[in-house]
């Protein structure tokens, strides 16, 4: 079942790259598709393990759209910080906690945070974040809290 | 193509030319290494979003605005993890940021300092 | 005419991450510079292909993109192990001590 889908979705990707469908150039895509499968079974006999997707797809498309509207303002208050001639900086290197159950939901705050400027991830601890502030204010406490909470709507715990 | 489409395209394309040369400016003018990360996280954020929208919409429908999305996608995806290794790696190897005054910074507790 | 304006825009952006690579003074800083300007550069041909009205380059800034993203990981991964090859725990443990 898994094979299967792989393979659909190697032959959908080849289709969309390579935009030529001579009946020679697809033959080469469904050879190198049947290649990529088999060495991919075999690989798969090694270590076994299975990467699951526990999101809930739609309220993920919600928080990406909300995402990018935050990027946007990071953005802007970065630009004007680097346009701004004294520049004032307010370096700061604090913990934020995650409340995330699946990996897949740590990396994705971990990626937002980095995601929008004036704040990157630096180091992953036990239930917490070290986090690096460009210019810190008492609300990037609050703003990183709003998006954990939003980040742990999206994921669909494994039961 | 409407011209509704072509002036989209442009203020996408001219915005995300803006933030590109205000990432590398945020580059060499910022004065220690970690701020210059959020700089080159501004033209790896706005930057390439914008461009690839705007190249997108003058593209249209076709097999080309796919391969922009996924470039748009690998990048969106790979970026901040490149970001988060550099930064992780100087912070291993003890780099610390000037904090601001009236600011202790958070020391990692699993001190790896090989 | 909008992509001329874009492609000089990211040709001078290139030039001042230039800068950067040769001036930083910590050797992340040298990396950072390279992974920016990787990306600018996945974005530059992109344009390019724009600009030259084939879109067919856009393979080539997948590719680019894929790279620089391997070379960032491997170049740090060298700087802090020593090592590229097998950096599962038990042989890092024995090769590097870390």
């Amino acid at each position: 079942m898994r094979t299967i889908g792989a393979a659909a979705g190697l032959a959908v990707l080849w289709l969309l790259m390579s935009g030529v469908y001579k009946p020679l150039v697809i033959g080469f895509g469904a050879v190198s598709v049947l290649i990529a499968v088999y060495v991919s079974r075999r690989m798969d006999a090694v270590d076994g393990n299975r990467i699951q997707l526990a999101l809930k797809p739609f309220v993920f498309l919600g928080y990406f759209i909300w995402l990018l509207g935050e990027i946007a303002k990071a953005n802007w208050a970065v630009t004007k910080i680097v346009l701004s001639p004294t520049m004032t900086l307010r370096q700061h290197l604090f913990l934020t906690s995650y409340s995330q159950k699946t990996d897949l939901g740590q990396v994705i705050f971990a990626n937002s945070i980095t995601l929008t400027p004036g704040t990157i991830s630096v180091e992953v601890e036990e239930g917490e974040f070290l986090v690096h502030a460009v210019n810190f204010c008492d609300e990037d406490l609050d703003a990183l809290a709003e998006m954990d909470r939003r980040v742990s709507t999206t994921e669909a715990v494994p039961s | 193509m409407s011209a509704v489409v072509e002036i989209a395209s442009w203020a996408f394309i001219l915005a995300g030319s803006f933030f590109s040369i205000v990432g590398a400016v945020g580059i060499v003018r910022f004065p220690d290494f970690w701020s210059r990360l959020h700089a080159a996280s501004i033209s790896e954020s706005a930057g390439m979003i914008l461009l690839i929208v705007g190249m997108c919409l003058q593209a249209g429908w076709t097999l080309v605005t796919v391969k922009l999305l996924i470039i748009g996608i690998f990048l969106f995806i790979t970026g901040p993890t490149a970001t988060h290794a550099v930064a992780n790696a100087a912070l291993t190897t003890g780099l610390r940021p000037k904090e601001a005054e009236g600011l202790v910074g958070a020391e990692p507790r699993s001190a790896k300092k090989s | 005419m909008m992509f001329a304006v874009a492609i000089i825009a990211l040709f001078i952006s290139m030039v001042l991450v230039l800068v950067r690579l040769f001036g930083g003074p910590t050797l992340y800083d040298r990396v950072l510079a390279v992974n920016s300007f990787g990306t600018y550069t996945v974005l530059f041909i992109g344009v390019l292909g724009f600009l030259n009205e084939r879109p067919d380059f856009l393979d080539i800034a997948l590719l680019y993109a894929l790279i620089n993203f391997v070379g960032t990981i491997a170049i740090l991964k060298y700087f802090r192990y020593r090592k590229i090859g097998d950096m599962s725990p038990l042989a890092r443990k024995e090769e590097t001590g870390l």
